[in-house]
């Protein structure tokens, strides 16, 4: 890859965007801009999905272990565009497809979550040091301030729990999207100054 | 004022919206920290910069996967290439590629998004060319998945299943998807390391993970790992700038105080 090509481009552009973001004058240019990031998205779209496609029907054709996995990913691949070429109302197969297959799937795996968020809380509530005693603590009054049952263990456990969001818990966040910001600005300023190189390359 | 629209003539120009000087100033003060610590840095001043125990244990993580024979695993999450945390995945996917070319060890980088799939691709294969392993680079193994944000998270911890990494790095922006991987990693027994500047998730990586990266250190973990003094310096400049803020806080904190309860009538 051409180093030089890439950092004129990403400071030409950097430049570019920063200018506009400040003095919004050249909305013509940034539309444009816009409309050619639309465009090689798409590109490297195809690009992913030939190289994802191409992948497994090398695995399917050399049938290395979990093929099966491979074929069904193919299967699925081109079922969908397939079945857009017969319409995508209401009435089409890509629609039931869609509504029958793709959304409940991802919604079990979204659902997966609950079990997770249950594992990671017994991992992470075990009061082994001070600190994981008053989270331990705090997610206690925090959980028990909003069920039924914690305002009938103690009236004021909802206005604990919403004292614990509303302070430590905003400090602590604020605290943290500074840093994030700042360090967002700082790496922006790299990459456009040309200092941040790691994402076109290793330096040496 | 009102802001002004895109694609408005010239003839209406209005050089600065009002509500975007904050930010501006925000911007020149950071410009001006950063610019001055590289300016003392040029002229031969030293910093102690501190360390940061997340971005090191990427290479104890590494050594831990290649004693064990097993690959390495690393995602940067849904984040899209104009995201600066997704910028910031990458540096560390390049040192961290440049590693596992060094050491032998396979590195699996499944992908959410083309554009970033395409510089990973770009990145990795140039690191292990720099670390005299070209070989090292398998196209097949840093690829372009899915958009769908579960359909990406079945196929990553799906893999995980399968290749049992000894090591998982989760560095970039997560939603939803952080702690289904985060725990399909713990169950692999890797050790994982997280950064990421969502802070909803960064709680859920705090408890699943080994290490965590807070806040702007996972914009600084690329340049630890390289070992690259002018990234590391200009932390010093952000840490200058978060004792700055954390005086006007106190500051603030102080006079809202001092009028919440009337603290002057009693002077």
């Amino acid at each position: 890859m051409n180093r030089r090509l890439v950092f004129w481009t990403t400071f030409a552009f950097g430049v570019f965007m920063l200018f506009q973001f400040f003095i919004p004058v050249m909305g013509g240019a940034y539309r444009k801009v816009l409309d050619w990031m639309q465009v090689i998205y798409l590109s490297s779209l195809l690009v992913g999905v030939i190289a994802l496609g191409l992948l497994h029907l090398k695995k399917v054709s050399e049938q290395v272990s979990g093929w099966g996995y491979s074929l069904v990913t193919i299967i699925g691949l081109l079922a969908m565009p397939v079945a857009a070429f017969w319409g995508t109302d209401e009435s089409s197969v890509f629609f039931w497809l869609f509504n029958n297959m793709q959304v409940p799937m991802q919604s079990t795996v979204f659902s997966l979550l609950a079990f997770f968020v249950a594992s990671a809380a017994f991992r992470g509530f075990r009061a082994r040091s001070l600190p994981a005693v008053l989270l331990l603590v705090s997610a206690a009054i925090v959980m028990l301030g909003r069920v039924p049952i914690g305002t009938k263990l103690y009236f004021d456990f909802p206005a604990w729990a919403q004292a614990l969001l509303d302070v430590p818990g905003v400090a602590a966040r604020r605290g943290i999207l500074i840093g994030i910001g700042l360090g967002s600005v700082a790496t922006s300023l790299r990459v456009i100054l040309g200092i941040e190189r790691g994402f076109f390359g290793r330096k040496t | 004022m009102p802001a002004v629209a895109y694609g408005q003539p010239m003839a209406v120009l209005i050089w600065l919206p009002p509500e975007k000087i904050p930010v501006l100033f925000a911007f020149l003060c950071v410009s001006v920290a950063l610019l001055g610590v590289f300016l003392l840095k040029r002229k031969g001043k030293t910093f102690k910069i501190r360390s940061l125990p997340g971005a090191l244990a990427i290479e104890e993580a590494i050594g831990r996967a290649t004693e064990m024979g097993k690959p390495v695993f690393f995602t940067s999450g849904t984040g899209e290439i104009d995201r600066m945390a997704t910028l910031a995945a990458l540096s560390v996917l390049g040192e961290v590629a440049y590693k596992t070319a060094q050491y032998g060890t396979p590195l699996f980088y499944p992908n959410n998004d083309p554009v970033v799939a395409s510089v990973a691709q770009e990145v990795a294969s140039e690191a292990c060319s720099k670390a005299g392993h070209p070989e090292a680079y398998k196209p097949e193994n840093v690829f372009f998945v899915t958009k769908s944000q579960f359909g990406y998270t079945a196929h990553a911890s799906g893999l995980m299943e399968r290749i049992k990494p000894a090591a998982t790095l989760y560095f970039g922006t997560f939603e939803g998807e952080s702690l289904i991987l985060a725990e399909t990693g713990f169950a692999q027994g890797a050790i994982q390391i997280a950064a990421t500047d969502s802070t909803i998730q960064m709680a859920f990586f705090l408890v699943a993970c080994d290490y965590t990266l807070i806040g702007e250190e996972l914009f600084a973990a690329g340049g630890t790992l390289s070992g690259d003094q002018e990234v590391l310096s200009s932390i010093v400049a952000q840490d200058w700038l978060k004792a700055v803020v954390i005086l006007l806080l106190l500051i603030g904190a102080f006079l809202a105080t001092f009028t919440a309860f009337n603290l002057a009538s009693h002077l």
